[in-house]
């Protein structure tokens, strides 16, 4: 089963078994621009996703004028 | 991964730093972290009387929590902009800053564009030559007023903004690019008020990282608007972020290193003061008071008046 990572209402898929941080990288994510939540607890890049499941991302960057 | 204090399972691992966190950690780390910085760069004292401008996004709601939790005399200042954008984005920002305010009983000032001049952000961009295709530049500059406004008439010691590292890295980033000599040798972590009229303006969060900003939101559980302003996307603050975040992912620390080398620089006199012509030519504005170096009115007041 694949993991599924959402990010903004986005669903990506990437296979289990990767640290989150190499997965992120596979859906072109920037690991510094995101953090990554399993079952509501923030998770480190270097956790490895377990089979099907779910991994929700927070974007971090704002932008606008300053 | 653990906890470097404890042996805790890490939350958060800021490369940077080579420093992993668990979540009580990182909750003690950061306003500990900001309470350093406000020291070092001396920004202000528990005896000052502060205003923080708050948007209702992670930063500005973070750092107004910080300095509560950390003993500070800290209002707010919310400034309505009238942006809808299909998600009621200015009134969802009004309505977390107002709930946290309230939660927390502090004093926040709320200011309405739309209330005070009569147009939202969105008209004002569309009617003037400024806002032509820029509205960031139109709610900038308005914001900047207001905020001084505010400050000012309330005699506050200082008004704070919450731009993170990630922020002033883009910026700096921008402005080398350009060159813009007046605005390198005024970017830094406290712009002093040295003419009448102007209020100090400090960014206590200038050290910490976007990222742990909204690790400290969400792990502390500070409600806050996670849509980005409309206006925002495709903005080159936004693309200059991405940048720096490549660069960031390949060398852990650079974003950091960027900006202290430039304090540095600026501290070692690389930027002399005429690279900012304009401090010398400010006058009051004869409609607002407000400082300015354009002939006559400030550029704010022009934009007002101008009619279509």
């Amino acid at each position: 089963m694949p993991v599924k990572l959402i990010l903004r209402g986005k669903e990506y898929e990437v296979k289990p078994g990767m640290t989150l941080r190499h997965s992120l990288l596979k859906i072109d994510v920037q690991p510094e621009a995101v953090l990554a939540t399993r079952k509501g607890q923030m998770i480190t890049e270097d956790e490895i996703l377990k089979d099907g499941e779910t991994i929700r991302l927070i974007a971090v960057i704002s932008g606008g004028n300053q | 991964m653990k906890c470097r204090k404890c042996d805790q399972k890490a939350v958060i691992n800021m490369r940077q730093h080579k420093l992993a966190l668990c979540q009580a950690h990182f909750l003690e780390w950061v306003p500990a972290q900001v309470q350093r910085f406000i020291e070092k760069y001396n920004m202000f004292t528990h005896d000052d009387r502060l205003l923080v401008a708050v948007s209702g996004g992670k930063d500005s709601l973070s750092l107004w929590e910080i300095l509560w939790r950390l003993g500070y005399q800290a209002d707010g200042l919310y400034i309505g902009l009238g942006i809808d954008g299909g998600i009621a984005y200015s009134q969802e920002s009004k309505r977390l800053t107002e709930a946290f305010a309230a939660e927390r009983g502090l004093y926040l000032h709320v200011v309405s564009v739309p209330e005070e001049y009569h147009e939202t952000i969105p008209e004002m961009a569309d009617r003037t030559r400024r806002g032509r295709g820029k509205p960031c530049s139109v709610c900038g500059m308005t914001k900047r007023h207001i905020m001084n406004r505010v400050g000012r008439e309330g005699g506050y010691a200082a008004l704070l903004t919450g731009h993170n590292l990630d922020d002033e890295a883009a910026a700096l980033f921008g402005n080398t690019l350009n060159w813009l000599g007046g605005y390198l040798y005024r970017q830094g972590p406290v712009l002093e008020a040295n003419r009448p009229g102007l209020v100090r303006k400090v960014k206590p969060l200038c050290r910490l990282y976007e990222r742990e900003m909204a690790a400290y939101a969400m792990l502390r559980g500070i409600e806050y608007i996670y849509d980005e302003c409309p206006y925002a996307k495709g903005s080159k603050s936004i693309y200059y972020k991405e940048l720096l975040n490549q660069l960031e992912a390949d060398r852990p620390g650079a974003k950091l290193q960027f900006y202290l080398s430039f304090l540095q620089a600026k501290e070692n006199g690389i930027f002399a003061p005429q690279a900012d012509p304009d401090a010398e030519n400010l006058h009051p504005c004869p409609t607002c008071g407000q400082p300015t170096s354009a002939p006559g009115e400030c550029a704010f007041c022009r934009m007002i008046l101008q009619t279509a």
